[in-house]
């Protein structure tokens, strides 16, 4: 009952939906609004919660200060902040971004402030009686011991952030994924879902295999 | 190089009762390799840190010449503590300072035999192999003090005799200031021009020898031995604490 029907669209329409999708520059134009809306929402969030991470992790007075702010912002529901952003700030680009930020931002304190606390005392030691200096330290006895969490942080956080932007998408912009999908929704049309959904994952591949694990394989050279 | 001074009263640890030092004074003059011999526990590595600065929690002074300052220190830890993620070579060029040439890196490395292995991450290196480097390292960044923690304690004999003879070569070709802790008194009589026996609980120096073996003799056993012997006959004292 299923098959060829609208509900379940065989392979090959879906690849023709593809197909014209990109042909017509509306796939690929939605789908890099999404794509500049995440870098810029994670590079905040990392940027940010690294080095409130750090911080955090290096004082226990703030760190026993915003720690239940912290908890409190974890678990405030992904869609109350969205709407929270729109209703104050009005439809706009800012508030979009806004929302994934403080969404996602609470995720990457706690990871690095996790990877903050483990770090290496001797090694810290070590580093001052050889006069290293703030930014050494950073750069070569800090940074790589948190690269680890840092990765942790970047793969649950692209995940995580792909899927609230949709939302705000959804709720309160007229491009994008989240956008197009509604649309599709309301006009029932699941091999486009299907298609979108697809150059979605592709293009999640392509920023692991491309930018990730090259990146993975760089920093960790030095293991056996 | 000036001498240095060192005179700590008290250092007690906020959860202690009573104090790991107290009333200790040392003079260091300059090049001279100096062995600190004392129990497990009796707080060397606590006097190292307070000279390297790493603790100060404590009441005393630290004159150099007669600046009170902190000595500039080339510390060898217990356990090397190389940056897994730097190469022997990068973990020696970190600790120099921005004006300091990696030329002296080259002679040094050769001494220590371990030219080969300078673009090798510590990972792969023997045991011994990285207390070398460790070595390199403190000696590289021409410290006023040299603090040697107990460098050899996790090597087998031969290899912490072969560390030993290179430490020493190494140190006769550049002289320096040395504080060794060690529990070992073949390995103390073997390197130091001057023996320091300590205390526990709190640390206080007990006696303080010099050393006549001429260092052509020091690798001769049976020299580091009878020494050993008259040492324990002639000062009672040192046999309980080690």
């Amino acid at each position: 009952m299923y098959l060829n029907s609208n509900t379940l669209p065989t392979p090959e329409a879906v690849a023709k939906v593809f197909w014209l999708g990109c042909v017509s520059g509306q796939l690929p134009f939605h789908l890099g609004v999404t794509l500049l809306r995440l870098v810029a929402g994670f590079s905040v969030a990392m940027l940010l919660g690294c080095a409130i991470g750090i911080v955090l992790g290096r004082n226990k007075k703030l760190d026993a200060f915003f720690d239940n702010w912290l908890v409190i912002f974890l678990n405030i529901p992904a869609l109350v902040t969205i709407i929270l952003c729109y209703v104050w700030f009005g439809l706009v680009e800012s508030a979009a971004i806004l929302a994934v930020v403080i969404n996602k931002l609470p995720n990457v304190i706690v990871t690095i402030r996790e990877g903050t606390r483990a770090l290496d005392q001797d090694l810290l030691d070590m580093a001052r009686c050889y006069h290293f200096g703030k930014r050494k330290t950073l750069v070569h006895v800090i940074w790589p011991q948190l690269h680890p969490f840092v990765m942790g942080a970047t793969r649950s956080g692209l995940a995580l952030i792909w899927k609230i932007i949709l939302v705000v998408e959804l709720l309160g912009r007229s491009n994008g994924m989240g956008y197009q999908l509604h649309l599709f929704f309301q006009l029932f049309d699941v091999a486009s879902i299907l298609a979108y959904t697809v150059a979605f994952v592709a293009v999640i591949q392509l920023i692991e295999l491309l930018i990730l694990k090259p990146l993975d394989k760089k920093a960790l050279r030095w293991r056996r | 190089m000036t001498d240095i001074q060192i005179n700590i009263t008290n250092k007690t640890y906020p959860t202690a009762t009573q104090p790991s030092i107290a009333n200790l004074q040392l003079s260091l003059n300059s090049n001279e390799f100096i062995c600190l011999v004392g129990p497990s526990g009796c707080g060397k590595t606590t006097l190292l840190n307070i000279i390297a600065g790493l603790d100060n929690a404590y009441d005393g002074e630290i004159l150099v010449g007669q600046q009170h300052t902190h000595p500039k220190i080339g510390y060898v830890f217990q356990n090397p503590r190389l940056l897994p993620w730097r190469t022997v070579r990068e973990n020696i060029e970190l600790a120099l300072d921005d004006n300091q040439s990696p030329e002296v890196i080259d002679a040094l490395l050769e001494v220590m035999q371990l030219t080969q292995a300078q673009h090798v991450y510590p990972e792969r290196l023997s045991l011994g192999m990285s207390r070398r480097v460790a070595i390199i390292r403190a000696f590289a960044v021409d410290p006023e003090v040299l603090l040697m923690d107990e460098p050899f304690v996790s090597l087998d004999a031969p290899t912490a005799r072969q560390v030993r003879e290179l430490l020493v070569k190494l140190w006769q070709q550049r002289p320096h200031t040395v504080l060794f802790v060690t529990h070992d008194l073949r390995e103390a009589i073997a390197l130091a021009d001057r023996l320091i026996f300590l205390s526990a609980s709190p640390m206080q120096a007990v006696s303080d020898i010099i050393v006549p073996i001429a260092r052509s003799e020091r690798g001769n056993e049976l020299a580091i031995e009878s020494f050993r012997q008259q040492l324990l006959q002639n000062h009672p004292e040192i046999k309980q604490l080690l």
